[in-house]
Formats: C-alpha cells, sequence, structure tokens
C-alpha cells in the first residue's frame, strides 16, 4: 500500500504566517464556518473561496506562530488543505495540526515551490515530489504511531477506533 | 551509566515518561501531572470532544480550570461562554476552578499550583510561564487537551535546550520585558521553534519571580516551548508563600555537562529599556529609534506585563505625573491577587492619582477580547507581549511594546519616551 497522499496545488505564503492570520480573533466567538471562511484573508482575500480540496500550503519559517488556537489547523483542514510544508513552524501548531489529523511537514527546499505546482507528499518516507517540475525534495519523516494517528483522521478519531477496538489508549510503555 | 548529563527538560520528561533517559528528536508518551484550561479554550472546546468518546475526565485534581478571557461577560455570547464553564466543572468535579480571579499564567502559581519538576500542559500559547518555576509546561490546543483529559498522557518531542545567560546588573529603568524584547530582536520569532530555552546567569538568579516568569511568558515569542528557569530560594519562598508545596527542587536541576543546541551570552549592564515597533515582538530596538511617536493609548495589562512588579515599574514613574492630555492610560491588573497587594502598598493610589483608568483583571485588550481595543490609526504602546497586525483591535491600528517603565513615561508625555529621565534622583518635570 502507498503511504503517498494524492496530489494536491500548492497554495505559496511567506515567513511567519501567525494565528491572527489563520484564524482572525475577530471571528473566533462566532461559528467555526465563518471563521474559516476569513482564514489567511489578510495576506490573500480570495484564499478561503478559492482553495479547493487536497490542496497543499508552502510556507517558509515559523508557519502558524502564535496563539495556541487549534481553529488556526482546523480552518485549513475544513476548506479541504490536505498538507503544510513549511520550513519551520510554530511549535503549538505543529502539534494541533497533526492532532488533528492535518499533516505537517518541515521541508527546507519549500522555498523552491511555486504557486500552483501539483505536488505529491509521502510523510512516511520523508519526500515531496513536485510534479510540476520533477524536482523530489526531503522533508522530515513521521514516526509510525503518529502517523497513525494522522491517517486515522486526528488524535480523536485515533481514540474512538482503538476503543471500538477494545484496545487501551495508550499502547503499553 | 551514560558519560553525559541531562538537560533539565529531559529529566522531566524521563521522570514522566517512566524511562531512565530521553535523548532530543525522541518522541515519548508522558504522565500530566496538571493540566490547565482556561474559557476560551477550554471547556466550550473539550466538551463536545469528551462527548464523541463518551468519556470523563481521568482526574478531576489534576485538572485547573481558570477563566480568563471573556471576563467580565461584555454580551450574551461571552456570558455564555462564562456560565458553560461554570456548569462544566460543577459537572466533572473540578475543585481548581478560578473563575474571574485574573489570567491563568499569573493565576496558576499564585494559588500554588506549580513545583518544580512537573510535566504541565496549558490551553494557551503563553503556558510557558509555568517554565519560571522549574516546570516543564507548555501550551497545547483543545484536541490535544482533550486527548489529555480522556488519557492522562500525551505525546511529546522531546525538545533540544537553548540557554539564554545574562550577565550583570540590570540598569535602573531596565527590567526582563526588556531583555525579552531584546531577545526576540537578537534570535526572532523562531529563534527557539519548537526547542526550550533556559534562563541562567547572575542576572537571572538576582530577579524576583515575577520577573522571571515575564522571561518564562515571553519565550513563546521565541518560538520556544518552554521557557524553563531552574528553582532556587527565589522560587520556594515564592511557592511557599503561595501555599503552595516546593517539593524537592534541588532534584530539578540540569547537569553542569548536559549537551545544550546553543548557548547565547548577554550583558545586563549594558542594555537599554527596549521597544518593539509594528506588527512584531522580534522589531525591537533601543527606545530612542520610537522615542516622540506620539501615542492615543498606553496599556498596562496582560500575563507579560501587569503583575505587581509591573505596577510598582510604572508607579516609580507616575509618581507624581499626570498622564499627558490626549493620552489615556489604561490598567488592567494581572489578577484580583495583584490588585489587592498594589492597593495595599499604595502603588494602585499613584497609578490612579495619576490617570490611569482601572479595568478587570483578565485577557481583555491584550488579545481583543474585552475593553480597551482600538480603532483605526490609533497608536498604542504596550506592557503586553505581542502587537500581531489587529490582535488589538482594528487591522490599521499601531502597537508597540515596552516595559511597563517605558509605557508610563510615555503616558505622561503623550510619546514615545525613555524612562530613565523619570527615575533619576530628583526626577520631575
Amino acid at each position: 500500500m502507498s503511504s503517498e497522499q494524492a496530489p494536491g496545488r500548492a497554495w505559496v505564503f511567506g515567513d511567519d504566517v501567525n494565528t491572527d492570520l489563520l484564524a482572525p480573533g475577530a471571528y473566533m466567538k462566532g461559528p467555526f464556518e465563518m471563521l474559516a471562511s476569513h482564514c489567511l484573508e489578510a495576506v490573500d482575500p480570495m484564499f478561503a473561496q478559492q482553495v479547493q480540496a487536497g490542496d497543499m500550503i508552502v510556507a517558509g519559517e515559523n508557519f502558524g506562530i502564535g496563539s495556541s488556537r487549534e481553529q488556526a489547523a482546523q480552518a485549513l483542514k475544513h476548506l479541504g488543505v490536505s498538507a503544510v510544508l513549511a520550513r519551520s513552524f510554530g511549535g503549538i501548531f505543529f502539534r494541533n495540526a497533526l492532532n488533528l489529523g492535518l499533516v505537517a511537514l518541515t521541508c527546507p527546499d519549500s522555498g523552491r515551490i511555486r504557486a500552483g505546482d501539483r505536488l505529491a507528499v509521502d510523510a512516511a518516507v520523508g519526500a515531496v515530489d513536485n510534479l510540476s517540475t520533477g524536482e523530489r525534495y526531503p522533508c522530515n519523516r513521521l514516526p509510525p504511531k503518529l502517523l497513525d494517528m494522522v491517517r486515522d483522521g486526528g488524535l480523536i478519531a485515533h481514540l474512538e477506533k482503538r476503543q471500538s477496538n477494545g484496545k487501551p489508549d495508550q499502547d503499553e510503555r | 551509566m551514560t558519560a553525559m548529563g541531562a538537560t533539565l527538560v529531559e529529566k522531566i520528561i524521563a521522570r514522566a515518561a517512566g524511562v531512565d533517559r530521553v535523548t532530543p528528536g525522541d518522541i515519548v508518551t508522558c504522565r500530566v501531572d496538571l493540566a490547565m484550561m482556561h474559557d476560551s479554550g477550554g471547556p466550550r472546546r473539550v466538551q463536545p470532544l469528551l462527548e464523541r468518546l463518551g468519556r470523563g475526565i481521568w482526574d478531576p485534581e489534576r485538572v485547573v480550570v481558570i477563566s480568563d478571557h471573556y471576563v467580565p461577560a461584555v454580551d450574551a455570547e461571552s456570558a455564555a461562554i462564562l456560565d458553560g464553564t461554570r456548569k462544566w466543572v460543577a459537572r466533572h468535579g473540578v475543585r481548581h476552578f478560578h473563575d474571574m480571579q485574573g489570567i491563568c499564567h499569573v493565576v496558576l502559581p499564585e494559588r500554588g499550583h506549580l513545583r518544580p519538576g512537573m510535566f504541565v500542559v496549558g490551553g494557551d500559547s503563553h503556558s510557558p510561564t509555568g517554565g519560571a518555576f522549574g516546570c516543564f509546561m507548555f501550551g497545547i490546543g483543545a484536541t490535544d487537551m482533550a486527548g489529555v483529559l480522556i488519557t492522562g498522557e500525551t505525546w511529546v518531542t522531546v525538545p533540544d535546550t537553548i540557554r539564554l545567560d545574562w550577565d550583570g546588573a540590570l540598569p535602573a529603568g531596565v527590567c526582563a520585558k526588556d531583555m525579552m524584547l531584546h531577545l526576540c530582536a537578537r534570535l526572532g520569532m523562531g529563534g527557539a521553534a519548537q526547542q526550550v530555552v533556559q534562563y541562567g546567569g547572575n542576572t537571572v538568579d538576582a530577579l524576583p519571580m515575577q520577573e522571571r516568569m515575564t522571561l518564562s511568558n515571553m519565550a513563546a515569542e521565541l518560538g520556544a516551548q518552554c521557557g524553563l528557569i531552574e528553582a532556587d530560594e527565589t522560587t520556594v519562598d515564592y511557592i511557599r508563600s503561595a501555599g503552595g508545596d516546593p517539593g524537592d527542587p534541588v532534584a530539578w536541576r540540569g547537569d553542569d555537562d548536559a549537551a545544550v543546541m546553543a548557548r547565547h551570552r548577554f550583558d545586563a549592564s549594558t542594555l537599554a529599556p527596549q521597544v518593539a515597533a509594528p506588527h512584531s515582538p522580534a522589531n525591537a530596538g533601543d527606545v530612542a529609534v520610537h522615542e516622540g511617536t506620539p501615542v492615543h493609548q498606553a496599556y498596562i495589562g496582560a500575563c507579560t506585563g501587569a503583575k505587581l512588579e509591573d505596577l510598582r515599574m510604572a508607579a516609580a514613574v507616575l509618581s507624581g505625573q499626570r498622564v499627558a492630555k490626549g493620552t489615556r492610560l489604561l490598567l488592567a491588573p494581572a489578577s484580583t491577587r495583584t490588585t489587592l497587594a498594589a492597593a495595599q502598598d499604595g502603588t494602585l493610589a499613584t497609578l490612579i492619582e495619576a490617570g490611569a483608568i482601572l479595568m478587570p483583571s483578565g485577557c481583555g485588550a491584550c488579545a481583543g477580547y474585552g475593553a480597551g481595543v482600538l480603532t483605526e490609526d490609533e497608536v498604542c504602546i504596550s506592557s503586553t507581549a505581542r502587537n500581531f497586525r489587529g490582535r488589538m483591535g482594528a487591522a490599521s491600528s499601531q502597537v508597540f511594546l515596552a516595559s511597563p517603565y517605558t509605557v508610563a513615561a510615555s503616558a505622561v508625555t503623550g510619546r514615545i519616551t525613555d524612562p530613565r529621565g523619570f527615575l533619576e534622583p530628583g526626577a520631575g518635570v
């Protein structure tokens, strides 16, 4: 079985895309769908309307830096984003993304990717294929335990699956 | 036995994971000693997840809930969030509930919940503040928190440690906030992305607990998972006076020969007051660069900049002074106990006499939630930690970050001002 995700189209952003840009504080009180529709509008007003299922976010340093609000990762997942590739991440965003079943990978060569490039990601191997240019970039690997959780759709779905299979919440240490 | 010693964070994680030692990069599962949540990211976000799994919480004694974001309620939605929080703690038997008593990062240690060596998760990005007590405390999101509440465990990538050592005496009018703004400028907002920072050196040793908390708090602005400071007598005294149990602080120190990723050294004696220009804490430089910029609002608030020590710094500048016409000084003490202590020692009277407007204790304007937000094109100088675009109000508003000294001095002149002129003997305009 291939662990590779279906290819997606790249949306390219710069450095320091913070959680206030991903999930603007002014919309935090209201319905989540409303919040998601304002995702990244301060840097690209058309993003939330035009992003399609399977698309990927490509960014520079410190993606998701700022607050712990997981709506930042959730908004991207809700809009159909399948993976985020960045040179580095805010630590909490990185945890939140994986816990919500959104693939987040550190990719030092993310700057070589252009908007609209078609990308295929393999988190188990640690590689990103740029189908538009033929280039291949290294990225970090996700250990099997985390990859299982992400593939199950995130932490809650993972616990749910274990529970329904009669397994304990965690493997024995 | 291994030749190389372990860092403080490695020791805490190894203990929580039930293993002899861990190495940076390892992903391990840890038992959680304490989980802290607030009204915004807490009960209302985790309850649907608990319900989906039909589960309760693993140990109500290890959960602390603090309502600080939507306090006091300003509309029906925020009132409902606070009401839901109260009902949730009652339903789950959570005894450690602090309702509208101040900001979680200040209230948590103030009520004696932290002890050196603990493995603590907090549902907020300024959770690194707990590191000031020698705890490994880090911020997590609601899904992560639901997992902790159900299982009592969480996964963690063992972080590398970056040492930030400060030596020398801080000059008058210069404080921990200036140290942090300087570090943000030097190292950048991703300067410690996914690592922990550990502060040390004789400058840090000499700092009172609340100033150490400012260092640990703004470790978040370096991207760090935690801002650790090894416990000493200052820590133990604070924990005891808060009614807590300091445990065995000596056991929770890193080994001298532990491998760290980097070690940076700084000289506190030459540091000038710092100001960070919009829209990043990393846009910091000496106050001289921005001196004279007119400000509409001066804000002393938040977990970062409105503890008792912060209020005392502002009072040192504002004693016998008046806030400039056309400028407003808003003061939101970090906790109700801060307000009480400031009332008892005269600090509060000094601030109010100078024209400060007293506001409720809570996250408030810092995160654009409560009273005190900015309209289009307004300029604010603030003792808070973040000045991201639009965070404190309108997208075109401008927030400069500075110490309580500098915020207070700027309130007096109506322009960004070096506070040192207000602190020299015989000063007075």
